[in-house]
């Protein structure tokens, strides 16, 4: 049976993945992810779970394993962050495009220079268009929910994908929660004990994967891939049902937090959401009309679902973790100004660029923001970076 | 080529015919797909200088060039790319690669 346990976020994940009774673990250590291959590899040592652990010599070695794994049929997982993931970049883009459903955690770490192991969103950022789902977890109950989600999702005959669940560096990986941790009876119940192939290489079948791909072919196979993603959110939406009414704790692809009166919501995801919420409540205490707009899906990106929880609000500020140099402001920001611009009714839009590097994003950060934009102080820019210090 | 009733190769698939991440089903399909489309210089024997060596056989990198039991050979344009080893190494030149869309 459920029961609730004290738990390290990383932890969280590393438990959620034993009971999904994967096959495979390829992955090299890396701060602030270790936490989840180390417990996992106790797990494997003392027989806890039967798995193949590979210790590999980077993370595009680690991705590699798990694509060779995933291809012959076998569940996978594996985990990284910020320098990491980029070192498997080129891997990533090898896993959506063959359509293999492998499942890894990010703790998400900003990019250097400098050498920074602390939070922001510019790792998953920076691999944006690698063709996978990505959702982002704000607590461990999530991130352990999200995972057992991801297997299931992924392995999917309709979708056949890669899932990133993405959590913040040390403000959510390293921080100790209470979490309802679900027993094997209970997952085996709702995710098969082990993954059933439609597709696998079998020296009885032989099969080519990822051949050459002429000018000829390849329009055709990105856009299959665009249809996987866009229609892996009904898939998504389904197996969440399911887990709700199994255990009861229901997700949404966003989830909006006192916005039906408001005028103003801030947007973002991750574990900032959580400080975010207390100084909507803080204003809420003042008079002011202001929401919150949690995202957790980032790819597929819910489009519709955004659309209707905005159609009442004045305006809209959202907040990135990651931004493009040279460019127009944060990835959120840039997606949600092209979900609105067609709309006749729309709300203003604003992007702040705040918590690289693992700086907090304050309560009271949060409130003067959310002040601005309520009073409608003009903004100069559209975006700003809300905690340089000039 | 009876082979070729067995599998049908779909050029130009739409996204929906097109096998999920464009997995190959079958081995040995790549000579369905007609690499000679590929050539601009189509090799010429001229029977009268071939001495039957079979040189050209051997060098042919996409074994395009058919030896047969008398000796006497001839190119399989269906995979002839056309590029032209086979009139390089021919100690005779008894090759010439000839432009295609002339005589």
């Amino acid at each position: 049976m459920a029961k609730r346990i004290a738990i390290e976020c990383s932890h969280a994940i590393s438990l959620a993945v034993k009971l999904a009774n994967v096959d495979v673990i390829a992955a090299y250590p890396i701060t602030p992810q270790t936490h989840i291959v180390e417990k996992l590899s106790e797990y494997v040592a003392n027989g806890e779970l039967d798995a193949e652990y590979i210790n590999v010599e980077s993370e595009h070695s680690a991705m590699s394993a798990c694509i060779g794994a995933a291809a012959v049929g076998a569940r996978c997982f594996t985990a990284t962050a910020g320098q990491g993931l980029a070192l498997m970049h080129e891997m990533l883009f090898i896993a959506a495009g063959n359509r293999l459903p492998i499942v890894m955690a990010v703790a998400n770490r900003c990019l250097s220079p400098n050498l920074s192991i602390w939070g922001d969103q510019s790792d998953m950022m920076g691999s944006r268009d690698c063709g996978w789902i990505q959702l982002y977890g704000e607590n461990a109950q999530e991130v352990f929910d999200f995972t057992l989600q991801a297997f299931k999702i992924a392995e999917d005959e309709r979708v056949l994908l890669p899932v990133a669940v993405n959590f913040d560096g040390f403000y959510v990986t390293h921080v100790i929660e209470s979490l309802i941790a679900l027993d094997q009876e209970e997952v085996n119940r709702f995710l098969p004990p082990k993954r059933i192939p439609k597709y696998a290489l079998h020296p009885d079948n032989p099969t080519t994967w990822g051949p050459i791909g002429l000018p000829d072919i390849q329009t055709e196979l990105k856009y299959q891939l665009e249809k996987a993603l866009q229609n892996s959110k009904t898939v998504i939406k389904e197996v969440w049902k399911e887990y709700g009414d199994l255990f009861g704790r229901y997700y949404d692809v966003i989830e909006p937090y006192r916005v039906e009166d408001a005028e103003v919501a801030i947007l973002m995801m991750g574990g900032h959401c959580g400080t975010a919420r207390i100084a909507v409540d803080k204003l809420r205490e003042k008079g002011r009309r202001v929401g919150l707009i949690k995202l957790r899906l980032f790819r597929p990106f819910p489009v519709e679902e955004l659309i209707e929880a905005t159609k009442n609000l004045k305006a809209l500020a959202v907040v990135d973790k990651a931004f493009s140099p040279g460019g127009f402001g944060g990835p959120i920001f840039n997606e949600i100004r092209s979900v609105f611009y067609d709309l006749d009714v729309k709300p203003k839009i604003f992007g702040f660029i705040a918590g690289l590097g693992g700086r907090d994003i304050r309560v009271d950060e949060f409130m003067s923001l959310a002040e601005k934009v309520l009073k409608g102080e003009k903004i100069e820019k559209n975006f700003v970076f809300l905690q340089v210090r000039e | 080529m009876s082979q070729k009733n067995e599998f049908k190769l779909n050029l130009k698939p739409t996204w929906k015919e097109l096998p999920i991440a464009s997995i190959i089903p079958k081995p040995s399909t790549s000579r369905f797909y007609l690499t000679g489309d590929w050539r601009s210089f189509r090799p010429v024997i001229d029977k009268s200088k071939c001495t039957r060596c079979g040189l050209c056989w051997t060098y042919c990198p996409d074994a395009a060039i058919t030896w047969f039991k008398d000796g006497s050979v001839e190119v399989n344009l269906d995979y002839c790319k056309g590029c032209g080893i086979c009139a390089e190494e021919c100690p005779v030149k008894a090759i010439t690669m000839v432009e295609e869309g002339e005589e």
